[in-house]
């Protein structure tokens, strides 16, 4: 599978602060690559040295084995995390605008069609809802026909069917065999769309492989849960056995035999439910606290 | 190099955001057109208590008439300048009693009552007969209160524009695409100067069919000094933004550069009597050669030759603001 963009030895610093320190990754034509890592992680940062957007303090970044320069910006679509779009101009006129910014572009219909954007086309962009500017923002990413889409946090702020409307899109740009860079703290997001995460923490690379390599690297076990006041005290002094916010997180490589115990024990399994580890406990697992933090 | 449809298409867009701006469009037309309305009204009485003679040499002149008591005798070493004065109803009489000739303007009330007055003493003088509009204080304080208005529009229409567009994002957004901040800086200039122009065109025309304001001048002059001045305007406009990313300090900094120019340039009053130092640094603001060009050629029918001092040190503002801007501007996206 072809290269498409090779990170090596990157590291930023804003004064005193290392936003990114010393990280190293390839992308791979035609892959969904996840940038993942908890506010403040150093995602944006380096997302945004990768589109030339700002330099590096060292390292460098190489698109299709050459290193980045002015002429990317004709190959590339980006949708940044914080973007107001101008005023007073409709949809369809923002999409003139940034279509007389590029050589080649492809048609509107294709974009109206491929993002939603039939029904708000003629709308002042000061009036769309948030899942209706994140599409215009995904055509204008999309505009310039780029090999390569860099989606930072494109979801973020949207409700949970704006956010799964999204995830269609950015399944149909796949679909189309372009390689989208993802930078999102929604794990459930990562282990959707990405063929490919790597979790930053702290300007580092702390874990790097497929969701489920990652995950069947980290974890054997699976989680049960069950209402606190049905299980009985003596249970929870078990080690793998935990209290939290009247539940009883039980983690076991062997789910049978724990309830089978649950069982001998005549506990009630109303409410029980098992769940796999995720990439949020990955995360967890790996830093010690959590993604939202 | 400009690619000119990238130039064309932010310059498109600008001008859509301004116009359908309502708001704002309306109060970019409505704000010069109160002050004119609003200082014509209070200004509309006479209010001197004399009438206004003048004089050429009045030094070695001598005559029973300079006895008058309630007129003013102002001196004149230049007939041209002086009938000019008259011409605009700024003196009532002119009277060379070395030559025995007198002017009367034909038009003026006053210049017809002291010409009575006058008559009884010296009737065998030659009378010379001219005529002309009135120059009302209206017609002197249109160059600045347009001039005013183009100052506002150029400084905040351009520098707190581009500080909004780099807060919240917008010139990063367009620096990821392969318009040059040369493009897009130009375009912003050149669409301001179009509104500006615009504007202040519709102002200018509309006022004038109520207003019928004075006009010695040639109008290709006015509109090439009101060109100069605007763009001076707009380049200083950029430089105060080509840097920073809030709007408080961006606000601070144009009221700064705005206040001066609108006290010390001679919008509401002539600097004529002002001390050196305050004439020294009105010098040194555009918004004084904006003006002063403009109302010699509106009042004094002067040429760009005739103004070649304010329109060459418009020039060099332009050069220098338009360089520094240029140089210093940044898009901005580095925290």
């Amino acid at each position: 599978m072809q290269e498409v963009i090779r990170v090596e030895n990157l590291t930023k610093s804003y004064k005193d602060i290392v936003a990114v320190d010393n990280i190293n990754f390839s992308i791979q034509k035609g892959h969904c690559f996840g940038l993942l890592g908890p506010n403040g992680a150093g995602k944006t940062t380096a997302i945004e040295i990768m589109e030339g957007i700002i330099k590096a303090t060292k390292g460098q970044v190489f698109y299709y084995g050459k290193p980045i320069d002015g002429s990317m910006s004709q190959k590339i679509g980006i949708q940044f995390q914080h973007t107001a779009l101008q005023d007073f101009l409709t949809v369809k006129e923002t999409l003139n605008l940034f279509t007389s910014f590029y050589q080649h572009t492809v048609p509107h219909h294709e974009l109206i069609e491929l993002c939603d954007l039939s029904e708000f086309l003629n709308r002042d962009n000061r009036l769309l809802s948030g899942g209706q500017r994140q599409r215009l923002l995904l055509a204008l990413a999309l505009i310039n026909d780029p090999d390569i889409v860099f989606l930072d946090e494109p979801t973020t702020g949207l409700d949970p069917q704006a956010r799964r409307n999204f995830w269609q899109l950015i399944k149909n740009i796949k679909a189309r065999n372009k390689t989208v860079v993802l930078t999102t703290h929604y794990m459930d997001e990562a282990q959707q769309l990405c063929d490919d995460v790597l979790i930053m923490d702290h300007g580092q690379v702390i874990a790097r492989g497929t969701p489920r390599q990652l995950l069947n690297q980290h974890f054997d076990e699976v989680f049960i849960y069950l209402p606190a006041e049905q299980v009985p005290d003596e249970l929870c002094l078990q080690s793998n056995w935990h209290v939290h916010e009247q539940q009883v997180e039980i983690t076991t490589t062997d789910v049978e035999a724990t309830i089978a115990l649950l069982l001998a024990k005549k506990v009630s399994l109303a409410g029980l439910h098992v769940k796999s580890p995720n990439l949020d406990d990955l995360f967890l697992k790996l830093t010690g606290h959590s993604l939202r933090d | 190099m400009i690619n000119f449809s990238r130039f064309f298409a932010v310059f498109k867009a600008r001008n859509i955001e301004f116009f359908r701006d309502r708001s704002s469009l309306g109060w970019n037309l409505l704000f010069p057109i109160l002050m004119l309305v609003g200082l014509s009204f209070v200004f509309s009485g006479d209010g001197r208590p004399v009438y206004k003679v003048g004089v050429l040499n009045l030094a070695q002149s001598q005559s029973s008439f300079l006895e008058t008591k309630f007129i003013s005798f102002i001196d004149y070493q230049d007939t041209a300048i002086a009938k000019v004065k008259l011409e605009q109803h700024s003196i009532d009489l002119l009277v060379n009693f070395n030559a025995q000739q007198y002017w009367v303007n034909q038009g003026a009330p006053n210049s017809y009552l002291v010409e009575k007055i006058f008559l009884n003493d010296h009737k065998n003088y030659l009378r010379i007969e001219t005529q002309g509009k009135q120059i009302r204080y209206v017609d002197w304080v249109l160059p600045g209160i347009l001039g005013m208005n183009m100052m506002f529009s150029c400084l905040f229409g351009v520098g707190y524009v581009i500080v909004r567009y780099r807060k919240n994002a917008v010139l990063k957004r367009l620096k990821a695409t392969p318009l040059s901040a040369l493009e897009f800086v130009s375009a912003q200039l050149f669409s301001r100067l179009f509104i500006v122009m615009f504007l202040s065109s519709v102002v200018y025309i509309g006022c004038n069919l109520i207003f019928d304001f004075y006009m010695l001048g040639s109008y290709f002059d006015l509109f090439v000094i009101a060109i100069l001045g605007a763009f001076s305007l707009i380049t200083l406009g950029l430089l105060v933004a080509s840097r920073s990313k809030s709007e408080e300090l961006i606000g601070g900094l144009l009221n700064l550069s705005s206040w001066p120019m609108m006290l010390l340039s001679g919008v509401w009053f002539s600097l004529e009597g002002a001390p050196n130092a305050v004439k020294v640094f009105a010098d040194f603001l555009p918004l004084t050669h904006l003006v002063a060009g403009a109302r010699k050629i509106i009042t004094e029918g002067a040429t760009l030759a005739d103004i070649s001092y304010h329109v060459t040190i418009l020039m060099i503002m332009i050069a220098v603001f338009l360089t520094l801007g240029a140089y210093l501007f940044s898009w901005n996206t580095e925290r």
